[in-house]
C-alpha cells in the first residue's frame, strides 16, 4: 500500500530543493562579496606598499644627498690647503662624525694623478694610489659623485661620496667614506609584517646593501626587472637637487611584480629608482604575509559558508523528513478512511441481507411454532392423553418447540444486530445490553474456547444513552477480549457495578495483556497491533468517542500475561443517582 | 374463566392466520381472519371487534396504512402489531400512530394473549 521508494525519492528531492534554493543565494552573495572584497583589499595593500616604498626611497635619497651636500659645503668653505694638513683634516672628520652620528668613516684629499695627498681615518691609506680606481675616474668626470659599494684597498664594503675642488690651477677630489653598517640599517629599517625585506642593487644587479635574508629573485629574473626599470627611466646622474625633487616623486615610480622565491612561495616585489636610476630600491614581501588579513577574512567567510551549508543541509533534512512523515500519515489516514468506508458499505449490505433472511425465516417459523402450539392444545384433550403414543408425541412436540424457540432467538438477534445504529438517547438498563451482547458473542467465544462469566449487579440504575451505540461499545470490547484469548482460550468476565453517580461496566480477559508501551496509544485513531487487514485501529477510538459523548470515561489496566481490563463509567440518569 | 374477546386477525400468511385462529377459538375467543387490507375493512364494516392483530407487511396495503384507516374508523379498537421484520423504525411509527403494542413473530401465545387482555382493559387469568 505504501511505496517506500516513492517516499524516499520524495524526501531526497525535497532535501535537494530546499538545500539548493537556500544555498544558491548564499553562495552567489558570498562569491560576489568575496570577489569585491579581494579586489578592494589587494588594491589597498598594493597602494600601501607603494606608498611605503616611495617614502623609503625619499629617505634614502635624502640621506645620500645630505652626505653629498655636507662634503660639498666643506669643499666650498674651507681652503684646499687646510685639507692637505692631516691634523686639520682629522679635526674636520671628528666634527663630521660628531654631527652625523658617525655616518662618516674617513676623509681624504686626492690630486688629479690619483694620489691621496692627505688622509684622516682608521685605516693606513696615506699616499694611496687611486689612479686606476673606477670611482676616481668617474669622480674626475663629474662635479659630484657617489660610488657603488665596493671593497677597495681596505677590503671592507663601503662607498664613497666625492666632490671636485679647484685650487691653484689644479683639480682635486675631496672624498669621504660613508659607514656601510649605518646605511645598511637605514635601508633595512623599513619592514612590514614578518617577511618584509628591503635592499638596494645597482644597474648590474649587484647588491649595494646586505639583505638579512635570501632575496626572492636573483640573476636573470632580477636583471629583467632592472632592464624594464632602466627603459622606463634612464639614469641622469645624481645630485642633491634631483634627490630633493620630492614634488615629482609619485607612486607611479614604484613598479610592482608578482614573483616566486626559491621555495616556490609567491612574493610581492616592489622596486623604485634611487640615485637617479643608478641604484634600485627593492622591497619584497610574501603574499601570504601581505594578504594575511584578507586570508583570515576569506577563511572566516569560508567557515561561515560551510557552517551555513551544513546548517541548511541539516534543516533541509529535518524539515523534509518531518513533512514526508506527515504526508505518509495523511496518506495512511486517507487509505484507512477509504477502507473504513468500504467496510461500512459491506456492513450495511450484510445487515440488510441478514434482516431479509431473518424476515423470510420468521414467517414460516411462526407457522411452525403456532402449529406445534395447536398440536399441544389438542394433546391436552383427555382422550388423547390415554393414547399409548401420548408420551412420545409430547416429547417430540417439546423438542419441536424448543428448537423453534432456538431458531427464534437466532433470528431475533440477527434482526437486532442488523438494526441501524440509532443515536437516540433514552434510559437504558445496562445489564440488559450486557446480557444481549454476551449472548450475541457466545458462539464466537465457544469456538475460541473462551468462557463468559457475567457478574451483574441486580437493580442497577438506568443510564441515559443510545442503546445502539452502547451495544457497539460493548461488542467492540467483548470482541477485542475474545481476540486476545483466541489462541489459548480463557475467561471473559463481564461485571456491572453501581457507584455514586455512575454505573461501571468492566470487561476483563485473561489474555496476554497489553505491553506498557502500547497502553498510552491504545485509544488513538488508526492505532492497531492486529495484523494488516484484521483491524482498522478505529474500534477503541470509536468506543472512546461514544463514551466521552455520553459524559463517561473509558480506561484500561493491564500487565503482560495478566490479561487486560477495560472499565467503562457512565453517569446515571439525573434524579436517580 | 377468561373473557371472551372478538378478535380481528389481519395477516396475508394463510398458514399462520388459520392456525392462530384455531388456537384462539379453542380459548373461546371469536376470531375473524382477513387475508388482505380490503378484507379487513369489509369485516370492520360488518361487525365490531374488541381487538385487532395486524401484520405489518401485507400484499395489497402496508400495515401502517391499514392502521391509519383503523384509527379513523374505530379509534376505540386497540391494535397490536405483529411482524416478522425487525424494523425498529416501522415499529416506532406504528406505536406513534396509536398501536397498542408491537410483537415480533414468532411469539408465545401466552405473551400475545396477555397483551390482548391488557389492550382490552386489564390482565385476566389464562386458562
Amino acid at each position: 500500500m505504501f511505496d517506500r521508494h516513492y517516499y524516499k525519492s520524495l524526501t531526497r528531492s525535497m532535501i535537494l530543493t530546499v538545500f539548493l534554493v537556500s544555498l544558491a543565494p548564499l553562495a552567489l552573495i558570498s562569491v560576489i562579496t568575496s570577489y569585491q572584497f579581494h579586489t578592494a583589499y589587494k588594491d589597498r595593500v598594493h597602494a600601501h606598499l607603494r606608498e611605503l616604498v616611495m617614502k623609503h626611497k625619499r629617505n634614502i635619497d635624502g640621506f645620500l644627498a645630505e652626505k653629498l651636500t655636507v662634503i660639498r659645503v666643506l669643499a666650498d668653505l674651507i681652503p684646499e690647503d687646510r685639507f692637505r694638513n692631516e691634523i686639520a683634516l682629522q679635526g674636520i672628520l671628528k666634527s663630521l662624525r660628531d654631527r652625523h652620528h658617525e655616518a662618516f668613516v674617513d676623509m681624504g684629499l686626492v690630486n688629479a694623478a690619483g694620489l691621496q695627498v692627505a688622509y684622516a681615518g682608521p685605516f693606513r691609506l696615506e699616499r694611496a694610489d687611486y689612479a686606476e680606481a673606477a670611482w676616481f675616474r668617474e669622480a674626475m668626470r663629474s662635479e659630484l659623485y657617489i660610488s657603488d659599494v665596493f671593497l677597495g684597498l681596505r677590503g671592507a664594503p663601503h662607498f664613497i661620496v666625492a666632490v671636485k675642488v679647484r685650487a691653484r690651477g689644479e683639480e682635486w677630489i675631496l672624498r669621504a667614506t660613508v659607514d656601510f653598517v649605518a646605511f645598511n640599517e637605514l635601508v633595512e629599517s623599513v619592514s612590514v609584517g614578518e617577511t618584509g625585506l628591503a635592499y638596494i642593487v645597482n644597474a648590474q644587479g649587484e647588491f649595494q646593501t646586505r639583505p638579512r635574508r635570501e632575496p626572492a629573485v636573483g640573476g636573470p629574473e632580477l636583471k629583467a626587472i632592472l632592464a624594464r626599470r632602466g627603459q622606463s627611466g634612464p639614469a641622469t646622474g645624481f645630485s642633491p637637487e634631483s634627490a630633493g625633487g620630492r614634488g615629482q616623486a609619485s607612486q607611479s615610480m614604484v613598479d610592482l611584480d608578482m614573483v616566486r622565491d626559491q621555495a616556490g612561495r609567491e612574493c610581492l616585489l616592489l622596486n623604485a629608482p634611487l640615485k637617479d636610476g643608478d641604484w634600485t630600491l627593492i622591497y619584497q614581501q610574501e603574499v601570504a604575509d601581505a594578504y594575511q588579513s584578507l586570508f583570515h577574512a576569506r577563511n572566516l567567510s569560508l567557515f561561515v559558508i560551510l557552517a551555513g551549508g551544513v546548517g541548511i543541509l541539516l534543516m533541509a533534512f529535518v524539515v523534509s523528513n518531518r513533512m514526508v512523515s506527515r504526508i505518509v500519515d495523511a496518506d495512511r489516514e486517507r487509505d484507512m478512511m477509504n477502507e473504513q468506508v468500504i467496510e461500512a458499505g459491506k456492513l450495511v449490505s450484510v445487515g440488510e441481507l441478514a434482516a431479509g433472511i431473518a424476515h423470510e425465516i420468521n414467517n414460516p417459523l411462526a407457522i411452525i411454532m403456532e402449529e406445534a402450539g395447536w398440536v399441544q392444545d389438542l394433546l391436552d384433550d383427555e382422550y388423547l392423553k390415554k393414547s399409548e403414543s401420548y408420551g412420545e408425541m409430547a416429547r417430540a412436540l417439546t423438542q419441536i418447540r424448543d428448537q423453534g424457540d432456538r431458531c427464534r432467538g437466532i433470528t431475533h438477534k440477527l434482526l437486532s444486530f442488523a438494526r441501524k445504529i440509532d443515536p437516540t438517547v433514552k434510559p437504558v438498563q445496562i445489564n440488559d445490553i450486557v446480557r444481549d451482547m454476551a449472548a450475541l458473542s457466545e458462539q464466537r467465544a465457544r469456538f475460541a474456547n473462551v468462557h463468559i462469566i457475567a457478574d451483574l449487579e441486580p437493580d442497577l440504575p438506568v443510564v441515559p444513552a443510545s442503546p445502539s451505540e452502547l451495544q457497539q461499545v460493548l461488542v467492540n470490547l467483548i470482541n477485542n477480549a475474545i481476540d486476545a484469548m483466541e489462541q489459548k482460550g480463557g475467561e471473559l468476565k463481564l461485571r456491572t457495578r453501581s457507584e455514586p453517580g455512575f454505573v461501571t461496566v468492566s470487561i476483563a480477559d485473561s489474555g496476554m495483556g497489553i505491553p506498557k508501551a502500547n497502553l498510552a496509544r491504545i485509544f488513538d485513531p488508526f492505532y492497531t497491533t492486529k495484523p494488516v487487514g484484521k483491524g482498522t485501529g478505529l474500534g477503541l477510538s470509536i468506543c472512546f468517542g461514544i463514551v466521552k459523548k455520553m459524559g463517561g470515561t473509558i480506561s484500561v489496566e493491564s500487565a503482560p500475561d495478566q490479561g487486560a481490563t477495560f472499565h467503562v463509567r457512565l453517569p446515571r440518569a439525573e434524579g436517580k443517582a | 374463566m377468561s373473557r371472551s374477546l372478538r378478535v380481528l386477525l389481519v395477516d396475508d400468511e394463510f398458514g399462520f392466520a388459520s392456525v392462530l385462529k384455531k388456537r384462539l377459538e379453542r380459548r373461546k375467543h371469536a376470531v375473524c381472519v382477513a387475508l388482505s387490507g380490503a378484507e379487513a375493512l369489509q369485516a370492520l364494516r360488518r361487525q365490531d371487534f374488541d381487538v385487532a392483530l395486524l401484520d405489518l407487511k401485507m400484499s395489497d396495503m402496508d400495515g401502517l396504512e391499514i392502521l391509519d384507516v383503523f384509527r379513523k374508523m374505530v379509534p376505540e379498537m386497540p391494535v397490536i402489531m405483529l411482524s416478522g421484520h425487525g424494523s425498529e423504525t416501522a415499529a416506532r411509527e406504528g406505536l406513534d400512530k396509536g398501536a397498542f403494542d408491537f410483537l415480533l413473530k414468532p411469539c408465545d401465545l401466552e405473551t400475545l394473549l396477555s397483551k390482548m387482555f391488557a389492550a382490552t382493559g386489564g390482565a385476566e387469568a389464562q386458562t
